[in-house]
């Protein structure tokens, strides 16, 4: 097993790529029923990437996400109590009820917020990698976009502008092969996200994203060079979403029985169990116990969001400015 | 006092608040100039000038040359104030937000809502505004109306050296996202300018001269050619009150009602076109908050709904004049009598 990782380490990989399953499989659920108002991007399928980056950051670190941010956010440390308040635009959500899904935030964990906005967030990666650069903390910023992100001027903007002021940013681009409707075969010209990284001047390696142990080392070498001084990097993960572009999407762009074989042949908390079970790492005992002690956070959460209240009225005019 | 002019205003405001705070960065594109030449650094210190010698004081780690990149500039300004730093970052023609707006409009100015308030971004965005160098339509516009109108952005519009150094500083201190809107006409006027920091306020407007007939307000290098036209009038024993709004988010509504409540009648004078513009927005104002005083329609003095034309005889017809001016209030002041 690469990288030494102890019992511990495995556990809270697991622990963390399982709440996001869970919370995903949740939220599909009780959108479905009704309460989450707007829209939500779901992020089953992808656990692997944002658990086996975000494992090498603290909360110093900086993350900036995507539309499709409750997996980012639940890697980096977020509460999930307060990501589904924030789901259900109630009080004590992690954004007061103001950002919801796609502007889900919370600066005390260093997640800079999911993005409305494709190709929003590596702009703004560059800037809290300047941040830290100019301190001297050693901390990183991590960009996650996805394969459509890829295609936007902004993302190459950052991408050089990190390479000419050298930051410890890293740009990890999650190749889920679909921008919204459209598949990355027909979208991406040259077919390759990581070749076109490197070509403004990174290291830029592909990954796949079934296996969290693949995401796990790379993301360990790129955070690793951006730490040292080194610069920023690029990761394309090669992942798959069990779910729509949202919640409710028909998806007719895909292939009949897609889904059915991702969920039986790309998924990541299926291969890391096979992983630490062959390696004898461990037990199927302790990962069931996982899954039942995040089964309970997040059925408490949904309880717990549908019973907060809504923001007061008052709170329409407040956070604008600091002072106006 | 010693007079400086614009430019040494401003670069003396950068200078002492970098000086006082080491989280100031500055950045953009040649706001030394030079990286990767033979030639000299700093062989700009920003197109004009503005922030020459920084980087001989500060070093490249604070003054930082960018390619030409305005997204990455806007959003690495934005991630770096919502992270720890207060970037002045230079948008060099505010022409260009057009290719920058996202990081301006839907991240950096929504930050601190989206977020439940967790977050401040202290951002400073100095930006070239303003027609009269046949630069033509995409290097002459004035849009701090479109800033404006963003919530979460606040917007400074300088008219003399004293004001643009007070109000740079403030904007430095700040901890909201500041446009820093600067006529590229007027880096050479000189005032009475103070060799301390100081700070003026946003939201409170200058009144340039006090008069009783009429009501003008005027922003930028208007305001001095509402002086020229004031002291035409005055010939004629019309006395208009000036006032120079400095800021337009937040806007000084008080001050501009309490003249019209005196005087009953507005002039409005705007570099800007006029649709959903500041002009129009202040005509808005008085229309809503003292319809009972006036005693004149509301006249707007602006450029037409046109791009900035090249050829200078068609830029001088764009432009207000001091005699549209004056014609616009002799015609408010002549209304009723």
């Amino acid at each position: 097993m690469p990288m030494q990782l102890n019992r511990d380490d495995l556990i809270r990989a697991y622990r963390s790529m399982a709440t996001i399953r869970r919370f995903e499989e949740r939220v599909q659920e009780e959108f479905s029923k009704g309460g989450i108002p707007g829209f939500v991007h779901l992020y089953a399928g992808e656990e692997a990437s944002a658990v086996g980056v975000c494992q090498h950051l603290g909360p110093k670190d900086y993350i900036a996400s995507t539309h499709r941010g409750h997996g980012h956010s639940i890697a980096k440390g977020c509460d999930v109590g307060g990501m589904m308040k924030e789901l259900f635009a109630k009080q004590g959500g992690l954004c007061g009820g103001k950002g919801g899904s796609m502007h889900i935030a919370d600066l005390d964990q260093g997640m800079l917020g999911a993005n409305g906005i494709v190709g929003g967030g590596p702009p703004l990666v560059v800037g809290a990698a300047l941040t830290a650069k100019t301190l001297g903390n050693g901390h990183v910023a991590v960009c996650f976009s996805g394969d459509g992100a890829s295609n936007q001027g902004t993302t190459f903007e950052a991408l050089n502008m990190a390479v000419v002021l050298k930051l410890p940013a890293i740009f990890v681009f999650e190749n889920n092969q679909y921008g919204e409707g459209t598949g990355f075969s027909y979208h991406c010209g040259s077919r390759d996200i990581a070749g076109r990284a490197a070509g403004f001047g990174l290291p830029a390696v592909k990954v796949n994203g079934d296996n969290f142990f693949e995401v796990h080392e790379a993301a360990h070498e790129a955070i690793e060079r951006a730490r040292s001084g080194g610069g920023p990097s690029a990761i394309e993960v090669d992942t798959c979403r069990f779910y729509g572009h949202h919640s409710g999407d028909a998806q007719l762009y895909r292939g009949k029985d897609e889904v059915k074989n991702l969920r039986e042949q790309r998924d990541c908390l299926k291969h890391f169990r096979t992983r630490v079970s062959e390696a004898a790492l461990l037990e199927a005992d302790a990962l069931d116990a996982v899954d039942a002690e995040v089964a309970a956070l997040v059925d408490r959460a949904i309880v717990d969001a549908r019973a907060a209240e809504s923001p007061d009225a008052s709170e329409l005019l407040t956070h604008v400015y600091v002072s106006y | 006092m010693p007079l400086k002019s614009i430019r040494q205003a401003l670069n003396e405001a950068l200078a002492q608040e970098m000086r006082r705070d080491p989280t100031i960065i500055v950045i953009g594109e040649d706001v030394a100039g030079g990286a990767g030449s033979d030639g000299q650094r700093d062989a700009y210190g920003g197109v004009l000038g503005v922030t020459k010698g920084l980087i001989g004081e500060f070093g490249e780690a604070r003054v930082i040359d960018t390619p030409i990149t305005e997204s990455a500039i806007m959003g690495a300004a934005a991630g770096a104030a919502v992270t720890g730093l207060r970037p002045v970052a230079e948008l060099m023609f505010s022409d260009f937000f057009g290719v920058c707006f996202d990081q301006i409009f839907n991240q950096a100015a929504k930050f601190r809502y989206m977020f439940g308030g967790k977050a401040k971004t202290p951002l400073v965005i100095r930006t070239m505004i303003g027609a009269g160098r046949s630069a033509a339509a995409q290097h002459s516009q004035s849009p701090y109306g479109i800033f404006t109108a963003v919530p979460g952005l606040k917007c400074v519009v300088p008219s003399n050296a004293y004001d643009a150094k007070g109000l740079l500083i403030q904007a430095i201190r700040d901890d909201d996202p500041v446009i820093f809107c600067e006529h590229k006409l007027m880096y050479d006027l000189r005032a009475e300018v103070p060799d301390e920091p100081y700070t003026i306020p946003f939201g409170e407007a200058n009144v340039v001269r006090d008069g009783n007939d009429v009501t003008v307000v005027a922003l930028a290098r208007m305001v001095h050619y509402a002086m020229t036209a004031a002291d035409e009038l005055s010939k004629d024993g019309i006395e208009i009150e000036l006032i120079d709004p400095r800021t337009t988010s937040p806007l000084d509504e008080d001050t501009i009602l309490e003249s019209v409540e005196r005087t009953g009648r507005l002039v409005i004078v705007d570099e800007a076109t006029p649709r959903c513009s500041i002009a129009t927005d202040i005509a808005a104002l008085v229309a809503d908050k003292a319809f009972a005083a006036l005693k004149a329609p509301i006249r707007r003095v602006t450029a037409p709904h046109t791009p900035v034309p090249f050829a200078p005889d068609l830029e001088k017809l764009y432009i207000p004049s001091p005699e549209k001016i004056a014609a616009a209030v002799r015609e408010v002041y002549g209304y009723g009598r």
